[in-house]
């Protein structure tokens, strides 16, 4: 067994990677595969509140770099998932406490005994996401349906194409198909259009994730919302499956050409 | 303009987008395309007469490969010998 590393990156802030990653890992994890979450944003500490698993940090990602603990104890296991690990983010420490190089050596460690390793990069483009992308197989790109996001996006693309860790796939996060439907939002297509990658998930607007994250548990643990069904299609997708995608407010053509797209991308 | 009417902000999003991205793509920034611009009129301007407002430079690209796109109008050959006369 080899875990896969996956990193959720986007360059701008506030577009959605923590919760991506903490829904993720347990849409994965709910299929009983073997999932670490990292928490790569030093110094911001955050995955663990999203997660719901912050009152059990003892140690954290900085003290296994400088050698106060071994990885495993810095590994805790999600109560409601047993599959689940989370190593959490420094609080107190900023992006230098940690190398590209010690990213690598860490995660290699993991993969003999886990299934998917996810990384929750920093916003910027900086020292942070530089570790983040350093180990991955995979670079998840998020984004939302707006100028800003969508052109830090493309900034993103670029570098992990310099640093070979290309191509990434894309999720488009906080849609909203009204907006859509009447012009006054990006849609999916036009997000393609503009940043020429292969989709891997739509996720639409959702209160459920703010109320989640308010009581720490992820939306994909209680598959009833939609932002939850979103984010468990994801896993389905990294597991392999072909799981056609929603249309929130694309036009007539839409599943037509994500089809296409989806094969003419599709993975060897 | 209406701006109750349906304003489609989308279309300009994306056309925003698009443009600031082959900017951003190609590290050129439109101040430095203009200076180009300017530097490009002088230069050819001392051999030929051109239109020098109708001038174009403008960037293309697809992911790989930059492309730089000049149109430049020359003057008539009827308001051209007006103006040498």
């Amino acid at each position: 067994m080899s875990a896969k590393i996956i990193t959720i990156t986007s360059g701008k802030g506030g577009v959605g990677k923590t919760t991506a990653t903490a829904n993720i890992g347990v849409a994965l994890a709910s299929t009983g595969d073997r999932v670490v979450c990292i928490d790569a944003d030093i110094g911001l500490r955050n995955l663990d509140v999203v997660m719901g698993l912050e009152n059990r940090i003892v140690y954290d990602f900085v003290d296994v770099v400088e050698g106060r603990c071994k990885l495993r104890q810095a590994m805790i296991r999600d109560k409601r998932l047993d599959t689940l690990f989370l190593i959490p983010a420094a609080q107190t420490r900023d992006k230098t406490a940690v190398s590209p190089q010690d990213m690598v050596r860490l995660t290699d460690e993991l993969r003999q005994e886990y299934d998917w390793v996810l990384i929750d990069s920093p916003a910027g483009i900086e020292r942070g996401f530089r570790n983040a992308i350093a180990p991955a197989d995979l670079v998840l790109i998020i984004t939302n349906p707006e100028v800003s996001a969508v052109r830090d996006a493309d900034r993103i693309i670029g570098l992990i194409e310099a640093e070979e860790k290309g191509p990434g796939k894309l999720i488009l996060n906080r849609v909203k198909p009204e907006m859509v439907r009447r012009g006054d939002m990006l849609g999916t297509e036009d997000v393609l259009d503009v940043l020429a990658i292969e989709l891997i998930g739509i996720v639409p607007e959702d209160d459920s994730v703010i109320v989640a994250t308010n009581q720490g548990i992820p939306v994909a643990m209680e598959s009833n919302s939609k932002a939850g069904r979103a984010f468990l299609n994801i896993a389905r997708r990294l597991k392999g499956e072909e799981v056609p995608f929603a249309d929130l407010g694309g036009s007539d053509g839409f599943f037509g050409r994500i089809t296409r797209m989806m094969r003419a991308g599709g993975e060897s | 303009m209406n701006f109750f009417h349906k304003s489609r902000s989308a279309k300009s999003a994306k056309e925003r987008l698009q443009l600031v991205l082959i900017h951003d793509r190609a590290g050129i920034s439109p101040g430095k395309l203009d200076a180009l611009k300017d530097d490009l009129i002088s230069v050819i301007s001392r051999h030929i007469e051109i239109e020098t407002d109708a001038v174009e430079i403008t960037l293309t690209n697809d992911r790989d490969q930059h492309r730089l796109v000049a149109d430049i109008p020359l003057v008539p050959n009827r308001k051209r010998r007006h103006t040498i006369s």
